[in-house]
């Protein structure tokens, strides 16, 4: 019972959040719906007992990428933004492909969950978001790509400092 | 759970971890190294991928030695096969004539900076992952690794407006494409529990076709992989990048990143997607068609090199798709050899491009062209050679790769679009032959000097060399071609 | 009440990806559209998350982990991009990123 009204709770924040982040007019207000969209978000993973996720979601999200996002608005002058008008010309275009995608997602919600058949559970997911058990994985099936990552963020460094510096 | 890392494994990566390992030693000499001293980077670069050759070369061997189809590293993750060492062989060919044509360029532009090079080599070790990674994780960080790097390459010339307007397009379609492809995946695993490609083709072709959740996985996964190959209708980022990147990365980018995302898109369609066929083939059919008409359409009124050479790139992704909608064996080996072929000439088309570029012009007009038989008869000669490939007249190496296709395309009864492939082959022909009228026709313009250095000579003359070997003595070629097709179809 | 189940939270992130696609396809500011695609890569999160949680299997969550690692870098790149943009043009708006034919 209470998890049924929390997930109603985090759902309305996650989707409340995110459409208005792409219907206000400043940037910043923008900024602040979506940090309420990824706590929503973050909320959801806890509910879904991934207590490891829902810390990085709040460290790294919130904590970390938007931060960036504010320091990059205050940066550049939005003001001037802010007084034209939001929405590009391919407005209608864009909200006819998006109407044929809403009314393909209601035809799947019509047919009922029923049709939707999901992968075989392996294991009871006791510990599931147990920061242990999430490494266990991560270092061991996942080692690859997690070396990999390790270059991906070095280009994403190299990538900031080349384009954001004066004189390289 | 136990997990050793083993002398297998170690083999399997290799390549890459060369690459790396070079990429950050460019990071760290390139302090050392005074400003007019940076073509030692370049050097590095090169050395690095002499190494990286020499252990993709002893892969290759090994597995011919034992006999084997395929080796499989790290639990699954990695699969060295024919496919993979074939593409790898073409991302490495690109890599390093990208580097040999870029020392130059880049001092003209005032950007040489040892970064450029490290990133050359970073989406180098992304490409080797999206050729062989068979596991959904690693290819997604192969794939972002790859785009990463070519975002902020495209922006390299931090200076020009047109550079930063062209990085900003690409990284913001290209985002939004990996967003949809990874939402695909999250299915693909939602639905087989697991990330390997194997498992998710067993879960796949275990259930009914029309399943909702299949159909919703295709069709994240084919709009991120076909914006990623630049087919219409999801190709309007590739003419402003390619326009506004550094010529030298546009070559690049148009060789191997679409080699790449070819890999990429092969493998998920003939692994993970193999069995629901019937329902992605009418629509890659569409698509092609469509991107070979907006290709080649809009080819036509282009009046910058660059943008007409970008037009051209796309259609010839249309004609490389049609081999994956016959699908047949001589369709498959025809995509093989397109890519091959595609990589020499289109490189070669583009190096031209990058010659052309001096301190006075930037070079991408095509009347920056005109007279170039009087002026340079040997430049204007392999320009020739390039386009004729290009529009695919025999015997260049181009008629050989579109020969396949349509064979293929006659093979499986797909008449409608064997059709419409040939009636496009002569309307690009015409706008391949609106350059060559401008080089031999039109009265000499005094726009400066070629700026040649002996890296773009080398590059030139590899890409002509091949492009005239693979047309006249295709036999190697189309052997590699063989072996490079998944075991289940050779 | 119903219980809640794996396709509510599938129906919740089919909704966010829509909702940041109409984002990125409409909105004119650059930052805006940046922050559109975050919301997708949080529907996708969303998705690993529930099929996590119901196949009792934490695959799902490492790879939300290496999504969200991917946005970061993303927005790291993307936001330097835009400052260099900045510096030349004195612009955010995709619009007027009109040198090239848009």
């Amino acid at each position: 019972m209470l998890d049924t009204a929390l997930f109603y709770i985090f759902a309305a924040l996650t989707l409340g959040g995110g459409v208005l982040t792409i219907t206000r007019r400043s940037a910043v207000h923008s900024a602040i719906w979506l940090i309420t969209s990824l706590l929503g978000v973050a909320g959801l993973y806890l509910l879904q007992r991934a207590e490891f996720l829902a810390g990085v979601q709040v460290i790294l999200y919130v904590g970390g990428i938007m931060v960036l996002f504010l320091f990059v608005i205050m940066l550049v002058n939005l003001d001037q933004a802010a007084k034209e008008k939001r929405f590009s010309g391919q407005k209608w275009i864009a909200l006819a492909c998006v109407a044929a995608v809403a009314l393909q997602a209601l035809w799947f919600v019509s047919k009922g969950a029923g049709r939707f058949t999901l992968g075989q559970p392996s294991i009871a997911g006791e510990n599931l978001g147990n920061s242990e058990h999430v490494s266990r994985v991560l270092f061991s099936q996942y080692l690859l790509p997690f070396e990999l990552a390790s270059i991906l963020l070095l280009v994403a460094i190299i990538g900031a400092v080349v384009m954001a510096k004066k004189r390289i | 759970m136990n997990f050793q890392f083993t002398q297998t494994d170690f083999f399997v990566l290799r390549p890459a971890i060369l690459l790396c390992l070079f990429g950050c030693g460019i990071l760290i000499t390139d302090f050392f190294i005074e400003a007019r001293q940076k073509f030692f980077n370049a050097l590095t670069a090169l050395i690095g991928r002499g190494f990286t050759g020499y252990a993709l070369w002893q892969q290759q061997s090994y597995l011919k030695a034992n006999g084997l189809p395929e080796l499989v590293g790290l639990s699954g993750a990695i699969t060295i096969d024919g496919f993979g060492i074939f593409f790898n062989w073409i991302f490495l060919i690109a890599t390093a004539l990208a580097i040999i044509i870029s020392t130059r360029y880049l001092e003209i532009e005032q950007e040489h900076h040892g970064e450029y090079y490290a990133l050359l080599l970073f989406a180098q070790t992304g490409m080797v992952f999206l050729a062989t990674a068979t596991e959904l994780v690693t290819l997604f960080i192969g794939l972002e690794l790859m785009a990463l790097s070519f975002y902020v390459m495209v922006g390299f010339l931090r200076g020009d407006k047109r550079s930063n307007e062209a990085a900003v397009k690409y990284l913001l379609l290209g985002a939004f494409s990996s967003g949809m492809l990874v939402y695909g995946f999250s299915i693909f695993y939602g639905i087989a529990n697991s990330t390997k490609l194997a498992d998710i083709a067993q879960a796949i072709s275990s259930r009914d076709p029309k399943d909702p959740m299949v159909f919703l996985a295709l069709a994240t996964t084919a709009v991120g992989l076909l914006f990623k190959i630049a087919a219409a209708p999801f190709h309007m980022w590739a003419p402003d990048a390619y326009e506004g990147a550094p010529t030298t990365i546009t070559a690049y980018l148009s060789v191997a990143s679409k080699a790449a995302s070819f890999a990429f898109l092969l493998r998920i369609f003939q692994s993970p997607l193999a069995s629901v066929r019937p329902t992605w083939e009418p629509l890659l059919g569409a698509v092609a068609l469509l991107t070979m008409t907006l290709g080649n359409l809009a080819a036509i009124s282009q009046t910058n090199i660059k943008r007409l050479l970008a037009y051209s790139s796309i259609s010839h992704a249309g004609y490389i798709l049609l081999g994956l909608v016959s699908g047949n064996q001589t369709g498959l080996k025809g995509i093989a050899v397109y890519i091959l072929v595609y990589t020499f000439m289109n490189f070669g088309a583009f190096t031209m491009v990058v010659a052309m570029r001096n301190q006075k012009i930037i070079g991408d007009d095509i009347d920056d062209m005109a007279g170039l038989m009087v002026k340079r008869p040997a430049y204007a000669v392999l320009m020739l050679i390039f386009l004729l490939s290009l529009a695919g007249i025999p015997p260049t190496a181009g008629f050989l790769g579109k020969y396949y296709i349509f064979l293929s395309l006659i093979q499986t009864q797909h008449y409608y679009l064997a059709v419409f492939a040939v009636l496009y082959v002569a309307v690009a022909a015409y706008y391949y032959f609106r350059i060559v009228k401008v080089m031999f026709a039109s009265e000499a313009v005094e726009r400066g000097e070629i700026s040649d250095s002996a890296g773009i000579r080398v590059a030139l003359a590899v890409s002509a060399v091949f492009t005239l070997l693979i047309g006249v003595y295709p036999e190697p070629f189309l052997e590699m071609a063989q072996r490079s097709l998944f075991a289940s179809l050779r | 009440m119903h219980p809640i189940t794996t396709v509510h939270y599938l129906f919740l992130s089919a909704a966010l990806l829509l909702v940041g696609t109409i984002g990125v396809l409409t909105r004119r500011n650059i930052v805006v559209i940046l922050m559109s695609i975050e919301l997708i890569l949080n529907a996708v999160n969303i998705n690993l998350i529930a099929f996590s949680r119901q196949l009792g299997n934490v695959n799902g969550q490492v790879f939300a982990i290496f999504v969200i690692t991917d946005a970061a870098a993303e927005a790291a790149v993307g936001l330097g991009i835009l400052i260099a943009l900045f510096r030349n043009k004195e612009t955010v708006n995709a619009d007027e990123v009109d040198i090239l034919k848009w």
